[in-house]
């Protein structure tokens, strides 16, 4: 499982001052407990900064980059401020995200090829957010085949179906599944990622739905998730998922898991 | 429990079969068709939004009060005499160009429809000008902005402008919102008001209107 950890991002309350106030301390400590849970990318976001974004993505990706030895994942929808954010980074970075909106593409894709960067390509498209199962394969198919016919490698690609409430559409849930089993059937090398928690929003007890999905949608092939990696239950959870799916040679990290003490939660 | 009473609780408890029938007892005990839309239905939503604010209840309770709260519309409203209107005010709602997010206005939409309102819904990825033709032709008393995206937050400033351009700014009040939308950018653009979310917008309009 790829974890991409999200609590670098300036629409949460405490992160918006720290970055404003180029706040080195906060948010080092905050990238370095994220790779120590066991982040595989660290997502900085400081989109609420308008007109001062482009600058705070070059400070972020510097800032976090000096401490940590995990790749980050650049996000922000403007492409100005990933081209600031890819030019400073090092190594092989991911980029959140690229769209099948005609404009978007265009703009975010030379980029992707410029500097080698993996990529989250979220499935919607001009005509809007995908409304069921059908939209969210019709647009990840083509965002994969175009994509993959501009000279990305699929294994550099992560798609994100977008997860929307179930609180809003009770058939979410299932929509969501079946198009993750579906795409990774038909490009297993492709990466399925997603914002895990947007499915609760609106619903009481978060947290086990959010749990809950996380697994059934490992069962169907997602092998990343945008989430909290600080959440010690959901992270143990995963890990005993991997193992159960056949991920883990000889059990061996769940059992090195188990010795250390994180799954006691 | 009064008959008016009765039409409140099966909209906060989302009783969309009974409420009908609930609402029709109303009228054939002789109440006023307007006083049965106030202090019946929408006294019920009153109390979900409050409710929602305060955690007490979520949003699959609230689209299913709100479906109540229309079914109960449905019988009254043929019987409010002309003049007479069972809308609190109008709001013209729509998310800004570039922009394709819906969610967030749909739950906008749900709470003002539940306070009263009558909601013109515009849609997705709306350019200045179309905001414009549609205030032209509706005349609402109040226009709702969405923007998802930090990139489509200056299309929103654009629709603003648009409206003082046209010279609309007197009839219409403003509001805004949308995940990366804040107080502070509300009032830098110049609009009326910014609302978090569709419960704050609910209440925001009703100030608007008072």
């Amino acid at each position: 499982m790829i974890i991409i950890g999200e609590l670098i991002n300036t629409s949460r309350d405490e992160v918006e001052p720290a970055v404003k106030e180029r706040d080195k301390d906060f948010i080092q400590k905050l990238a370095k407990k994220q790779e120590e849970a066991g982040a595989d990318f660290i997502d900085v976001n400081c989109g609420t900064l308008i007109k001062e974004e482009i600058e705070a993505m070059e400070w972020l990706v510097k800032t976090v980059q000096e401490v940590v030895e995990v790749p980050l994942c650049i996000d922000s929808p403007d492409p100005a401020a990933l081209r600031r954010g890819l030019e400073i980074h090092e190594g092989k970075a991911l980029v959140n995200s690229i769209t099948a909106e005609e404009e978007r593409y265009q703009e975010t894709l030379p980029l992707i090829k410029e500097y080698d960067a993996s990529i989250v390509a979220l499935a919607m498209d001009d005509g809007g957010m995908p409304q069921d199962a059908e939209d969210r394969i019709r647009v990840a198919t083509q965002l994969i085949e175009d994509l993959s016919a501009d000279g990305v490698p699929k294994e550099d690609i992560y798609v994100d179906p977008i997860i929307q409430p179930i609180g809003t559409d009770e058939k979410m849930g299932i929509q969501i599944l079946n198009s993750i089993d579906e795409i990774t059937t038909k490009y297993p090398e492709v990466h399925i990622t997603c914002g895990l928690s947007n499915i609760s929003h609106g619903l009481p007890a978060r947290s086990l739905l959010n749990q809950t999905f996380v697994l059934l949608a490992m069962s169907r092939g997602m092998d990343s998730a945008i989430m909290d990696p600080l959440d010690e239950r959901i992270m143990a959870l995963i890990t005993a998922a991997e193992t159960i799916l056949g991920n883990d040679q000889y059990c061996a990290n769940y059992i090195k898991a188990a010795k250390s003490g994180i799954l006691d939660v | 429990m009064s008959k008016l009473e009765k039409v409140t609780e099966a909209v906060i408890a989302g009783e969309v079969e009974q409420v009908a029938d609930l609402t029709q007892e109303a009228v054939d005990a002789g109440e006023e068709p307007s006083k049965i839309i106030k202090e019946g239905l929408i006294a019920g939503m009153d109390i979900v939004g409050t409710r929602f604010k305060a955690n007490e209840m979520f949003v699959p309770e609230v689209l299913i009060a709100a479906k109540t709260m229309h079914a109960g519309m449905e019988v009254v409203k043929p019987l409010l005499t002309e003049g007479e209107s069972s809308s609190t005010g109008t709001v013209l709602i729509g998310t800004v160009e570039g922009d394709l997010h819906d969610i967030g206005k749909n739950l906008v939409i749900m709470m003002l429809e539940g306070a009263g309102f009558e909601v013109i819904d515009v849609g997705i990825d709306v350019p200045a000008k179309e905001f414009i033709e549609a205030i032209k032709e509706h005349k609402p008393d109040i226009l709702g902005l969405s923007a998802l995206l930090t990139t489509t937050m200056p299309a929103m400033e654009e629709a603003v402008a648009a409206v003082e351009e046209a010279g609309l700014k007197d009839q219409v009040k403003i509001m805004v919102g949308g995940a990366p939308v804040s107080k502070e950018f509300a009032e830098e653009i110049g609009a009326d008001g910014y609302a978090p979310d569709g419960s704050t917008a609910a209440d925001l309009a009703k100030e608007f209107i008072a």
